[in-house]
């Protein structure tokens, strides 16, 4: 049992890997790479949140803040300190989020539930306003333009596998940590705090843990993005953002570690068909998360497996 | 020998409702005893307080010779103290190897480790499975909790507190909502655990045969008032807890 389950790991990993390693040999267009790209690093974005939703528990609306810290980081960076800049920049953005999220987290652990996340969009909202403020200094609504990474990342294609890698260390290293003492501590935070509580775990300390873990990997998120798009802007802050990752992990499903990856690719691919047709592909999006929630609410991975394990009962009762 | 738990002087209101006053008694390193008392008088507030749950207004609460008052209760669960709870207290979708490795996890200070699986920490899980053999459950240790009977989601309560090898384990109504033939099944179960594990033992209980059956001192509990401590005998044989309590059940 053991064995199969080892087996269909390293199946699902070969194939994840040699569809996002290929896919730029089938691509005609710059395009198409961006649009894989952004696959990538919004899917890392919502499989580093669903730690913090599908995991802990914890429903932050104001992840955007540190995916703009990383965009951000590596904007400022660009625009005052040079190109050269560009990889420092990506670690001076994760070692931001990891001060905030933790001065941020001391402050906004202490409540939990719907407080909890009304703070983090009210602190969210804060660094917007002020970024969005700050003409001078961040650009205001105009953001920084031509954000070219230095050297062989110019390339788009070398851009590309430069974000594959990072994105499938950090999505390695998340997976290790679901299935890791500290996973199984969190999922237990989630399904009862009190009893954790007795088994002489502080609640506050890992949730403290993770909203640090989750908010550096947005982090990373936003600085790759800033690479993608050429350009930053005061909308990767803006609360939006926050919302259109809680959507792409419940579209997924939040109960499966790949959920939000597979729900991030779904709502970026419908916005760029939809989109290429009507302008009124939020119509769609919306339209889609309603069935979703009410028909199937454990999300697209969620229901798949669901079906896939009834279809293998089936099949092992007619055996039996 | 030195007591292992020592209340002196408890008091505990809600408002204008004393629910625990003036409570005072020691426990003994391996003994087993119980608390009993009728609905409301405020056992499980005393257990509450006993483990950090709840702050007591008044007194003191000392654990192997230490003052324990005012601790948080991961503090005082870290210096040895279990609890199985009266409305049983699981992680429901984790299976039942993972409820029971994740408290030896945290006896092993081993739940902050990020990067190996926990079926790696061969201590944890083999003591897990140890505990989860002695209480019958080893067959059905990969099956998620809620799948499982309500009795046997009680035993998983206990071997949840087991996996913190307590010096003290409290158990809140180990045997509430079992049959007859369940109940006699827990109190030998639990009489073995005490042996096995080296427990001394706390707990409340409604149904008298478990209380008389297994515990080697009685207290009596009525209105947060502990009205009277003793062997089974004496309790049984006490005028005042007769009428107060036990009624015509048992003369």
């Amino acid at each position: 049992m053991e064995d199969t389950k080892a087996y269909k790991t390293a199946a699902f990993w070969i194939v994840f890997i040699l569809v996002f390693a290929l896919a730029p040999l089938r691509m005609t267009s710059n395009y198409q790479i961006i649009l894989a790209n952004q696959i990538l690093i919004w899917g890392l974005f919502a499989v580093a949140f669903n730690m913090l939703f599908g995991v802990t528990g914890m429903l932050s609306f104001g992840q955007a803040l540190y995916f703009g810290l990383g965009a951000y980081a590596v904007g400022l960076s660009f625009k005052y300190l040079g190109a050269s800049w560009f990889l420092p920049a990506i670690g001076m953005g994760l070692v931001g989020a990891v001060v905030i999220s933790i001065l941020v987290g001391l402050l906004i652990i202490r409540v939990s539930g719907v407080f909890f996340t009304v703070l983090t969009l009210a602190f969210g909202q804060l660094v917007w306003q002020i970024t969005f403020r700050w003409y001078n200094f961040t650009g205001g609504d105009d953001g920084i333009q031509g954000i070219i990474p230095p050297g062989i990342l110019g390339d788009r294609i070398a851009y590309y596998y430069f974000t594959l890698c990072l994105v499938l260390l950090s999505i390695w290293f998340l997976r290790r940590l679901v299935h890791s003492p500290m996973g199984l501590t969190l999922r237990c935070l989630r399904q009862n705090p009190d009893r954790l509580r007795f088994l002489g775990r502080s609640v506050r300390y890992n949730q403290l843990g993770i909203y640090m873990i989750s908010s550096c990997f947005a982090a990373l998120a936003g600085s790759l993005m800033a690479g993608v798009n050429n350009s930053i802007h005061t909308d990767m802050l803006y609360w939006t953002t926050s919302g259109e990752v809680i959507l792409m992990s419940v579209l997924g499903g939040i109960g499966q570690f790949f959920g939000p990856f597979i729900g991030a690719a779904v709502i970026i691919i419908i916005q760029e068909v939809v989109g290429a047709k009507t302008e009124f592909w939020p119509l769609i999006i919306g339209l889609t998360m309603m069935v979703m929630v009410l028909l199937l609410p454990k999300g697209l991975v969620g229901e798949a497996r669901l079906l896939g394990n009834r279809l293998k009962s089936f099949a092992g009762g007619n055996r039996g | 020998m030195e007591a292992l738990l020592v209340l002196d002087n408890v008091e505990k209101a809600f408002g204008g409702l004393r629910v625990t006053s003036g409570v005072s008694f020691s426990l003994m390193p391996g003994d087993i005893s119980a608390i009993i008392g009728p609905n409301g008088a405020g056992k499980t507030t005393l257990f509450n307080q006993i483990t950090g749950y709840l702050m007591p207004d008044k007194g003191s609460i000392a654990f192997q010779g230490e003052e324990i008052t005012g601790l948080t209760t991961q503090e005082i669960v870290a210096r040895g103290m279990g609890r199985a709870f009266q409305i049983t207290s699981i992680f429901p979708e984790e299976t039942v190897l993972d409820n029971v490795r994740l408290a030896c996890l945290s006896r092993l200070n081993q739940t902050r480790k990020v990067f190996r699986p926990v079926s790696r920490f061969k201590e944890a899980t083999d003591k897990a499975y140890a505990i989860l053999e002695s209480l019958g459950l080893k067959g059905q240790a990969d099956r998620p909790a809620f799948e499982l009977a309500h009795g046997d989601q009680k035993l998983l309560d206990i071997g949840t507190a087991l996996g913190l090898e307590p010096k003290l384990l409290l158990l809140d109504e180990p045997t509430s909502g079992m049959s007859p033939e369940e109940r006699q099944l827990t109190r030998e179960l639990i009489k073995r655990l005490w042996r096995e594990f080296n427990l001394t033992l706390l707990f409340i209980e409604h149904d008298m045969d478990t209380v008389f059956g297994i515990a080697q001192v009685v207290m009596v509990l009525q209105m947060g008032r502990l009205l009277a401590q003793g062997t089974p005998d004496e309790i049984r044989n006490n005028p005042e807890v007769v009428t107060a309590y036990l009624g015509e059940a048992v003369s």
